[in-house]
Order: structure tokens, then sequence, then C-alpha cells
């Protein structure tokens, strides 16, 4: 018998501030991709409304509810992130878990927007990519996904083994813009 | 000279600088160009070729001839445009390519023997000896030519890069840019102004305009503040767009303000991908020179930038004016010296009709001919209908027309058009999707004008976007109509410079074009006209003009070179920024990473990952000990390896194992639940693409594995395969290769490790090799699986990622009490060489499933992709090169990858070549070297001799072929 | 060059890899010279030409481009496969 012990993917690597700017890691719970069959995104939405008050999310969307979000997660694809996944969803989709493969970070405070423009090639215009949506996206040439908690506010996912790279290229551009507007 | 009440300087801010070690103070608003002129600094630089002395001739980004190096040390930066440099305390700069200073350079001589040094001389002066070409002749002439030098020292990374977007980028933020972001902003338009001068105003800082009543460059100020105080405006000074790009995109190059620097993290400037549905080019134009001979001296200068240094900057460019020109431009210049009272010694138009307004002495029909003086202007020579004279003045202002600023229009290849009433090329029209152009680009060059294209510009781009514009007053402004007479050089005595900062005349195009190059772009190639850092800003037309003068065709017959980005010089560390060191690329890290490190393994590259290459033990002093004991260790006790680099993907839904099938070149779906089966996937030509295991955890459940190298190209080709060839099926493939940590146990201890880790024993007992299951460690969900890449008992035991680092502990310290431990990529490498078992030194690309001897593996029964270029008969050809194992026989007994194969008695020249080594290494448990390679009709081969030549290495080695796999060639030990 | 992916929307070219011509995958599991061609015999259109890209570093989709490979406009972007029915 072992006892084992757990590790967050950026611990030790943040918090980082920088001027008005703060990055620390966010734990989101479970995160399970769901990825529905044939013709089933119609019933996985009504399973997801009814076991977790959520529901299917249009591309780009973040379906948030009191226990949890659905966020989109590509193509045919989306994240249940908090809640562990009823069973009756796995009738609909299939179920992955993902709750060790992502490391997420929340950047906030004014400049995130700039910070994020060093970061991402996404259009990050609020008429574009207001609050509560999400995207799939190049993050510092990972494979990542960002979405925007607030004006001033981001969390961004990439893969686990790259966190020292992505807190380290965050943490740059966040001392660069802090620098200029110090 | 400073003058009096001129200038949009700060006098209240006085700034200290040194230039040359020489301590000068200016103001706040200051560029050095025109603090140095206001010191009476005029020589500040030496040119290219000839060291001739030179002088500020512009006050913009296109100037030819003051560039300096700026900093010291490593981050010193070479050829900054003096005339562009926002002067701030403590700004250093320096001269270049002079030697020993300025003032005194050796080797102003090469400006004695001019009449060797013309066009082409280096092609014709040193061809002889060849040996001297690289080693004599290049050095020299680098010495002798050039610009500034960098500092040799690695620079810190003190760029940064970044994106912005909007609906409509303005380039250029004079009165047409100004007018255009306002109307498409009051449009609603997300609108992004760029300006590479450092405040808004363009053309009206640096003249005696009014606009709507008021001074110029105080309406320009006021339409900043207005814009700025939109939301949906970005004002972005310092920023000059460097090139136009397909679909929209823009690239832009910023300088961060000089007050920033020295604060932590400061960036020198940031590289800007804008992507924007509309573009308003509205660039402005360049003042052209005139080729008339001596026009390098210092004092001579553009007649616009003699205005700019007056009315911007308060700085008189001389005590004595000529004023030369063939266009209005001249008479302005005369008007604004004479209302700041300085003294106008001539004005020379070359235009016969021309009159004039002011009390000058005036020269219509009139050129000038000459300029003497010796560290600049004296005296200037003209030529009127009457005659020769010689006039005294140290400033020559010179105004040959102007270019409209053409170049991002024509960056996606178009080509500009020929104006003769402005004798000038303008811009193609729709030559850039989505780009319109205003103002002076567009070839509108009164105030009225500009304000009015602007305008116009702006509101179409807002129509276009589909937004609607609001009326916006056009401010009243002054209008006129534009006069030229075409000049583009004058004869007479001395060489006429067409480029100055490539030091070519008009004499050396002359030449080109008599030996017969003709074609504009050879003319550019042979003079080099056009090549240096302002890309002929200032010389293209006029070159090309002087090469249709001499080959008797037109202008537009003549044509262009091609424009490309980037339109100013950006630097490699901008463009690159964030490309070095740590941000070079990503690193991924195990969940091991820290366990390994601190166990003092040197980690080696393995794609993005970092893996150990060893773990070293006390008394270890060859990566050979560590590597030889850890495959011991493996084949006696027991060794623990980190494989979650290795990709893994699930596949789910009721047609997983179809999918599976068609996937990979055996039957997946013949797999039961619980097992584990080794698969071939081949790419559509054939040829094999990647190898891996596939388990079956449930009955429409799957996990494939991938090679650590391959992951991400085979999550790509399950893509493919399912939403494009096969989209019908209901099978859903998610990488899961970053949810969990999975590690080898293997060797014959294996067991003892897992018994002491997993919650219940009996998972163990029940696994058969080939088997999978779920298990428990500490109360954690884990996968069990009994597979063998070593050849001993064999496991990979999976946990969710967060448990990786603590399991990895549990794992190695079970094994170090055990005798064995962890071992790492080098060990890993020759158990499996050892075992015959390939990876992707010998799936490389080129090879077939015939190739690796795993024909058997394609199903005849069901379709896969690959199958039918596989059938080929070429590709399962006995005369292929085959997989087969070597060990050395003779006296040498080192085997080196890349060596080629030849038959013992063959010469090893390439018409002999029999096939290639791919792997080889010292087998500890054998005592020999070994190696794995391709050999034709290798497997009919088992048992003759070859020998193995590496021609680069110098090694030639006798081996004997053997069938691939050494070490329990029956497999009862991983089995057992 | 921006693509316009059917459902992330106009994104950075960088996000995109490209694989070829969007051919039809021929019939059938024996070799044949429509596979030749399939393979190798591959026209180099200057002008319009349909190609399949992935969206790699965005959503994972498969696209089939029509763009002119002269003028690099972008005429449509679809999902592949998408045609037979999700």
């Amino acid at each position: 018998m072992v006892d084992l012990v757990e590790m967050t993917p950026c611990a030790g690597l943040v918090p980082v501030t920088a001027g008005a700017l703060r990055l620390t890691e966010a734990a989101p719970g479970w995160v399970t991709v769901l990825a529905p069959y044939k013709g089933q995104q119609g019933a996985l939405g009504r399973a997801l409304a009814q076991a977790h008050g959520l529901g299917w999310p249009e591309p780009g969307e973040v379906i948030a509810g009191k226990s949890g979000a659905v966020q989109w997660f590509g193509r045919d694809l989306a994240l249940l992130v908090g809640p562990e996944p009823a069973a009756a969803l796995a009738k609909h989709a299939a179920l992955t878990d993902q709750s060790d493969a992502w490391a997420v970070l929340r950047i906030e405070g004014p400049g995130a927007t700039a910070v994020m423009a060093r970061l991402t090639p996404l259009d990050l215009r609020e008429s574009v990519f207001g609050v509560g949506r999400t995207a799939r996206t190049d993050v510092a040439h990972m494979a990542g996904a960002v979405t925007r908690a607030g004006t001033d506010a981001y969390d961004i996912m990439a893969f686990r083994s790259m966190a020292a790279s992505l807190v380290h290229e965050v943490a740059m551009a966040m001392r660069r813009v802090a620098a200029r507007t110090q | 000279m400073r003058i009096d009440g001129k200038g949009r300087i700060d006098r209240t801010r006085r700034v200290s600088f040194s230039f040359d070690g020489h301590r000068h103070t200016g103001f706040s608003g200051d560029t050095l160009a025109s603090a140095l002129l206001a010191d009476g600094v005029r020589v500040m630089g030496r040119s290219f070729k000839y060291h001739r002395p030179r002088g500020a001739m512009t006050a913009g980004s296109e100037e030819p001839n003051a560039l300096v190096t700026l900093g010291l040390g490593a981050a010193q930066v070479p050829n900054c445009r003096a005339t562009t440099t926002e002067l701030h305390e403590g700004l250093v700069a320096r001269s270049q390519n002079r030697w020993p200073s300025l003032g005194f350079d050796v080797l102003a001589v090469n400006d004695l023997m001019a009449p060797f040094f013309g066009a082409g001389f280096y092609y014709k002066t040193f061809m002889w000896p060849r040996a001297f070409w690289e080693k004599v002749y290049e050095p020299a002439i680098r010495r002798a030519a050039g610009l500034g030098a960098l500092s040799g020292q690695p620079a810190e990374d003190r760029y940064e890069r970044a994106y912005a977007h909007c609906d409509l980028l303005v380039i250029g933020g004079g009165p047409a840019g100004l007018m255009a972001a306002l109307a498409a902003a009051e449009a609603g338009a997300d609108v992004i102004l760029a300006e590479e001068d450092v405040a808004l105003g363009g053309r009206l800082l640096a003249e005696t305009e009014e606009v709507d009543g008021q001074d110029g460059g105080d309406w320009a100020a006021e339409m900043a503040a207005r814009l700025g105080a939109m939301p949906n405006v970005r004002i972005m000074t310092r920023t000059a767009v460097t090139g136009a790009y397909d679909g929209g995109t823009f690239g832009a190059l910023e300088r961060t303000a000089p007050d920033i620097e020295g604060r932590p993290h400061a960036p020198a400037g940031c590289f800007w991908r804008i992507a924007a549905r509309r573009a308003v080019l509205a660039a402005g134009a360049l003042e052209r020179p005139v080729a008339f001979p001596n026009n390098d001296r210092p004092g001579v200068m553009m007649a616009g930038a003699v205005r700019a240094y007056l009315n911007r900057w308060g700085v008189a460019a001389g005590r004595s004016v000529l004023v030369f020109g063939n266009n209005d431009s001249a008479h302005r210049t005369v008007a604004d010296l004479q209302e700041a009272g300085v003294h106008v010694a001539a004005l020379v138009d070359a235009r016969a009709h021309a009159t004039c307004g002011h009390d000058v002495a005036f020269y219509p029909g009139a050129q000038v001919t000459g300029t003497a003086g010796r560290r600049g202007v004296e005296a200037v020579c003209i030529a009127t209908a009457r005659g020769e004279e010689r006039i005294a003045a140290d400033t020559v202002a010179v105004s040959g027309g102007w270019n409209p600023t053409v170049h991002l229009a024509c960056h996606t290849g178009a080509r500009p058009v020929w104006d003769d009433r402005l004798a000038a090329f303008l811009p193609p029209e729709g030559a850039v999707p989505g780009m319109r152009v205003a103002g002076a680009a567009a070839g509108h060059f009164s105030t009225r004008a500009c304000l009015k294209s602007g305008l116009a510009e702006g509101r179409h781009a807002a129509k276009d976007l589909g937004l609607k514009a609001p009326a916006t007053d056009l401010p009243p402004a002054s209008d006129g109509s534009f006069d030229i007479l075409p000049l583009w050089q004058v004869e007479g005595r001395g060489r006429a410079w067409l480029d100055f900062q490539n030091d070519v005349t008009v004499k050396d195009v002359e030449l080109a074009a008599r030996e017969n190059f003709r074609s504009v772009e050879h003319m550019k190639r042979y003079t080099t006209q056009g090549m240096a850092p302002d890309q002929g800003k200032n010389s293209n037309v006029g070159a090309l003009a002087v090469l249709a003068e001499a080959t008797g065709r037109s202008i537009p017959a003549t044509g262009t070179t091609t424009f490309r980005p980037p339109f100013v010089p950006v630097p490699i560390a901008a463009m690159g920024a964030g490309g070095k060191g740590k941000t070079f690329a990503p690193e991924r890290f195990t969940t091991s990473h820290a366990g390994t490190i601190r166990r003092g393994a040197p980690m080696i590259e393995a794609g993005l990952w970092y893996r150990p290459s060893y773990f070293p033990r006390k008394g270890e002093t060859h990566w050979r000990q560590s590597c030889d004991r850890e495959v011991m260790m493996v084949r006696e006790a027991v060794g623990v390896c980190d494989v979650s680099t290795l990709g893994k993907i699930d596949v789910q839904g009721p047609d997983a194992a179809q999918f599976l099938d068609f996937l990979y070149t055996n039957a997946m779906s013949k797999l039961a639940p619980g097992r584990v089966r080794y698969g071939l996937m081949l790419r559509e030509d054939g040829h094999v693409m990647d190898d891996g295991t596939c388990a079956r955890l449930a009955e429409d459940h799957f996990l494939v594995t991938t090679t650590t190298a391959a992951a991400g190209a085979v999550m790509r080709h399950a893509d493919f395969a399912g939403q494009v060839l096969r989209p019908g099926w209901d099978a859903r493939a998610v990488s899961v290769t970053e949810q969990w940590a999975q590690f080898a146990v293997a060797g014959p201890r294996a067991r003892d490790v897992l018994a002491d880790v997993l919650d219940d024993q009996g998972a163990l007992d029940d696994l058969p090799f080939m088997g999978c299951g779920p298990v428990a460690v500490g109360g954690v969900a884990a996968r069990l699986f009994r597979i063998s890449f070593s050849g001993e008992t064999g496991y990979e035991i999976a946990v969710p990622a967060r448990f990786g680092a603590s399991l990895f502990e549990a794992l190695v310290t079970r094994a170090e009490s055990l005798g064995g431990g962890a071992y790492g990529m080098e060990a890993l490498n020759v158990l499996r060489i050892e075992k015959g078992f390939i990876t992707h030194a010998e799936i490389h690309g080129r090879v077939t499933a015939f190739d690796v001897g795993m024909q058997g593996m394609m199903s005849r029964k069901k379709d896969f992709i690959g199958k039918p270029a596989a059938s080929r008969e070429g590709l399962m050809d006995e005369g292929r090169e085959q997989l087969v194992g070597l060990k050395p026989v003779g006296a040498v007994k080192e085997l080196l990858p890349g060596s080629h194969l030849f038959n013992e008695a063959a010469e090893p020249v390439a018409a002999n070549d029999q096939g290639y080594i791919t792997s080889a290494c010292y087998s500890p448990t054998l005592g020999h070297v070994i190696g794995l390679g391709f050999l034709a009709r290798g497997r009919a081969r088992i048992g003759e001799r070859v020998r193995a030549v590496d021609h680069l290495r110098g090694s030639a080695t006798i081996c004997e072929v053997c069938a691939p796999g050494w070490v329990d060639p029956e497999g009862g030990r991983m089995r057992g | 060059m921006r693509i316009p992916c059917p459902l992330c929307g106009m994104r950075d070219l960088r996000e995109f890899s490209v694989r070829g011509a969007a051919l039809p995958e021929p019939e059938g599991a024996a070799w044949s010279a429509a596979w030749d061609d399939y393979l190798h015999n591959r026209d180099n259109p200057a002008g319009e030409s349909r190609e399949f890209w992935y969206h790699g570093q965005g959503c994972g989709a498969w696209l089939v481009v029509t763009r002119d490979t002269v003028t690099h406009e972008i005429a449509d972007v679809v999902l592949a496969g998408a045609e037979a029915g999700a």
C-alpha cells in the first residue's frame, strides 16, 4: 500500500504578480470531455440540463450554472467543468476524464487583455470575444483554450506538461505590460 | 542654429546627450538630428563606399545618411536613423563607418580611388586568384565598406510581439489619415491609427499650414485628443506599418517611448501583427532629390526637411540657404525661411515659366550644377540661360518632386502606375484587397485635397464594413494645384548621387545600361542601387528615370523593381521576439521531472519533451557505466521508467472497433476486452506511419498508444480518418496523453514492486501477458497493462497525472530496495535493440511493413488505411532492404548508425550500396556491440558477412547478419 | 493569411496546417490507376484550388478550403466530411 500525494500542474510556479496584474492557478474540479455520439447532441443537451442544470454549447460558448459549466471545446466537443459527470450522460456521449490533463491559469487585472494580446492571435475585442466566450487557440505556440472570465480576466488552458512554459510566457508578458504602464 | 519662437519643442525641458563622446544639449521633442543640427553639427556619418562626409538629408525614416549607433555594449543598436531617434536624457550616439574619427577618416582615400570603384568593380577587379575570394578580398572589402556593426555579444531579448485586431487600420496619421480614422470611427468602426512618428499630424507638424482656422499642428493635436477619447479608436504612435500580407494581415514595428527605458523588463519595441478587415493607406509622400554633381555634400537637404527642421524643431538648417526645385515646394521653403529670418541666397527654379512672389534672387529656368566646400557646402554653382554663376551658400534645399508612398499597396505583388501630371508613381487600384489609398499617397498634394480624400476613403471603408457614416464636416484648409517639370539629373563635372546610402551615382547606372544590364532589376543588382537599408526610398524613382533616359525608354516602360516588406528596417530581434532560450519552443515535462532532476539525470529532448538520459550513481564517471548498469538492472532485478510521453488516445463508441481496424493494419476488433495488442499504422501511401499498442478496456472503449515522436501526427491522422474518410462511423477519439502518468516497471522483480504498491494483489496475479485492467493504488483508480518493451516481465501502470510524481517516487524507492532503480533513454534503447524492437530510427518514413518483417500483420480480410498502396508489388519485393541484426565479427568492434552496408568483397561506393545501419549499441547482456539496419534481401542473408562503412567518421567493420533480436528470442521471459 | 473556420470564425494562419488537395479517396482496397492518380499525379493549379486544412491549434476540425493559389483569396471554407451527415 502506498499513499499517493497529489500535485497541481502549476504547483510552485504561481502566483505571479506584476504591477496590478495577477496570475493564479484555477482549480476547476472535474474536467470531462463530452464527445456526443452520432445524432446525440440534442439528447446530450437535455441530459446535461436534467443532471447538471446545463446544456450543450454553441461554438465559443460557455454555459455556466450553479454546479459548474459546460465549455465548448472543439468540433463536436465540450468540457463539463466542475461536477463529476452523471452516469446518464454516457448514453449519449463518449466521456473522457481530463481532470489532470490541463493546466488552468487565471490572469486578471487592468492590462490583462494586453497580456493576452502578446500570447494569442485571437481577436480579443469585447465585441468579438466578450465575457463568457471561449476559444480553442494558439497560446504562445501551445494548443490551448482561452475563456474570458471578465473584462480584465481570462482563464488559459494548456497541456499539463507545458505548465512551466505557459507560466513563464504569461509572466514575461505580464512584466512587459506592467513596465509600460508603471 | 535655433530660431527663437519657432518649433514644437518644449524649451523648458533641456535634454543632454552625447555624440561621438562630445556632450550636447537639446530640448524635449527634438530628434537626434535636429539637436545636432541646432548645435551646428552637420557631418553625421560617412558614406558606405567612398567614406564621404554626409549630413542629414531628410527629417524622416527615409534618411539615407545620418545613421548612427545607439547605446553601448551588448545592447548597442547600429544603423539607427538620427532623424527618427527621439532625444532623451543620457542618449549615447556614435557615428559609423569611419576610423579614427568622423572628422578624419583614413578610408576617405577610397574617394580618390573612385574611378576604379564604379558599379560592378568587385566582379571585375577581384577575379584572381580564386583562393583570395573569401580569405583576402571579402574581409578587406567588408572592412572598407559598410555601415554600423553589432557588438558581437549576446543580446538580451528586449523585444516583444503582439497581435491587434480592428475593423479598419489607418496607416499614417497625417491630415488624410486623421480624417479617415475620424470618419470610420464616427460610423462605429473599430479603428487602429498607426503612425510611425511620435505624434500625429504628418506634414502638418512640419509646415505653416492652417486647418480649420488654426495652426495645422494644433488642429492635429486636437484631432488626436478627440480620436483618443473614442473607445473604438486605438492610436498607435511610434508604430511603422512594415508590411501588407494576405487576408488583411499587416506587420508593424513599434518603438517604445524612451522614458520607459531602464525600467525592469521594459521592452525596446514590439513587433505587431495587425489583422484588419479594411485598411486606408495614408502614408503620405516622400520628397525626392535631384542628381546634380556633388549633391551629397553636407548641407544639401530636401526642401521639405529644411522646413521641417525650421517649423517643427525651430532649427535653421544653415545661415544662408539656396533653394532649388522644379515645383512649388521650393517657393514655400523660401517663404518659411524668410519669415523666420533665415537668409535665402537664391531661388533656383528649373521651370522657365515660374514666377516668384518673394523678395529673393530668383533664377527661373535654371539648375544647380554643383557644390563646393570642404566639410560641407560653401558655394553652389548654377547654370542659367545667361551662363554659369557661383553663389555663396552653406545649405541647398532641394525639391525634385514628391513620390507617393505606394510601398504597402504593392507588397502583394502589384506594380505602381506612372502619372505624367505628377511625374510620379501612384498606387495601383485594388492591389491589396480591402485597402484604399488616401491623401498624398494617392497623389493628392494640397492639404485640402488630403483632408477630403481621407474623409472620403474613411467613409468608404465604413460603408464597406456595413456601417453608416454620419456626416462629418470637411475642415477648411489651403488648396492649390501641383505644377512640376520633371527633372532627374543635371549634367556637370563630378559625380551626381542617386543612392546616397549605397553610394550609387548617375554614372554607375549609365555604366550598367552600357554593359547591357538594361532591366531595372538587373541594374539594381549590378549597381546595388536600392539595396541599402533604406531600400531606395530616396533613389528608386530617380535611378530608373536615369536608366530610362540611358536606354531610350519611357519611365513606365522601364518599370519599377519589386516592392517587398519591410517598409522600414526591422531588427531581427523584433521579428524573432520570444524565440530565444526558454521561449524558443514550449518545454514538456513529465510528472517525474523534478524527481528525475533530483536524481542527477541529464535530460535529453524528445520532440518537446524532456526525458532522462540515464541516472548516474556514485562512482560512475561515464554515461556508458550508468547505461550498462541500468540495462543489467532491468535484466536481473527491476527498472522503472517514465513512459508518459507516449501518445495515448481514448477511442469510444459503437463503431470504435471498426474504426481501429481501419487505422491499424491488423484487426483490433478481434481483441477481447482486457487484452492488449501490438499494432502497425500505415500512411495512405502504404509506408509505416507509427506503431504502438491498442488496449481494449471495454467492449466499445479502446486505449491506443503511439510513439512519443508521432503522437501529434497520429491524432491528426485519426481525426482525418474519423471526420473525412469515415464520417458516418460512430467512434470518438480523444487524446489522454496528458491525463495519465504512466510508468514502465520491468524486470524479473517487477511483480514484487507492483505487489507492494497495488491495493489488491489479486489483479496482478490474474493479469496475463498482453492483458490490461483497472487497479487501485492507495485508493486511486489506476490502469495496469502487462506489456514489455524490454523483453523482461513488464508492466505499465497509469495513474491520473496529479499522482504521477508521488507514484514515481514510490516505484523507484521499492525498485531500489530490490536491487533495481530508475532507468533512462539510453538503457531503454539498449534493451529494445537487444530484443530487435523497432523505433522511429527504423520506421523513418521510407519503410514498409514488409521491410520490417511485419507483412503478416497486414490483414487480408479487412480494409485499412494504406492497404491499396501497400499491396503494390514493388513494396513487397524480395530485393528490398529488410530489417536485420548486425554484429561485428572482425578486428574492428564498433558499429555506427548511419554507416552503409556493402558486400564484404565489394568496393564501398554508392553503386554497391546494400543498406544501412539505423541503431547500434553496446549490449552489456551479450558483452559486445550489436546493431539494427536494413539490408537488401536481408532476411535471406542471415549468417552472411557484410562490411559496414561510415565514410564520414572513417570507420569500417565486418559484420555478421543476424536475425534482429538477441535476448530471449522466443519471448519466454516477458510471457513468464 | 487568415482562414474563416466555420466553427471558430476568422483565425490566423498559424493555427492551421495544410494536407493537400481535397480529393475523394478512390474506391476499392486494391491498387488501381485511380489510387495511383490520387497519390502521385496531382494537379498544381494556378487559380482555384480545393484543399484539406486542419485546425489543429484550434477546434480540431478538418476543413475544405477553396482558395485561389494566385491571389490567395479564400472563396469558401466548409467542415470536411460534413456532407456525410453528423
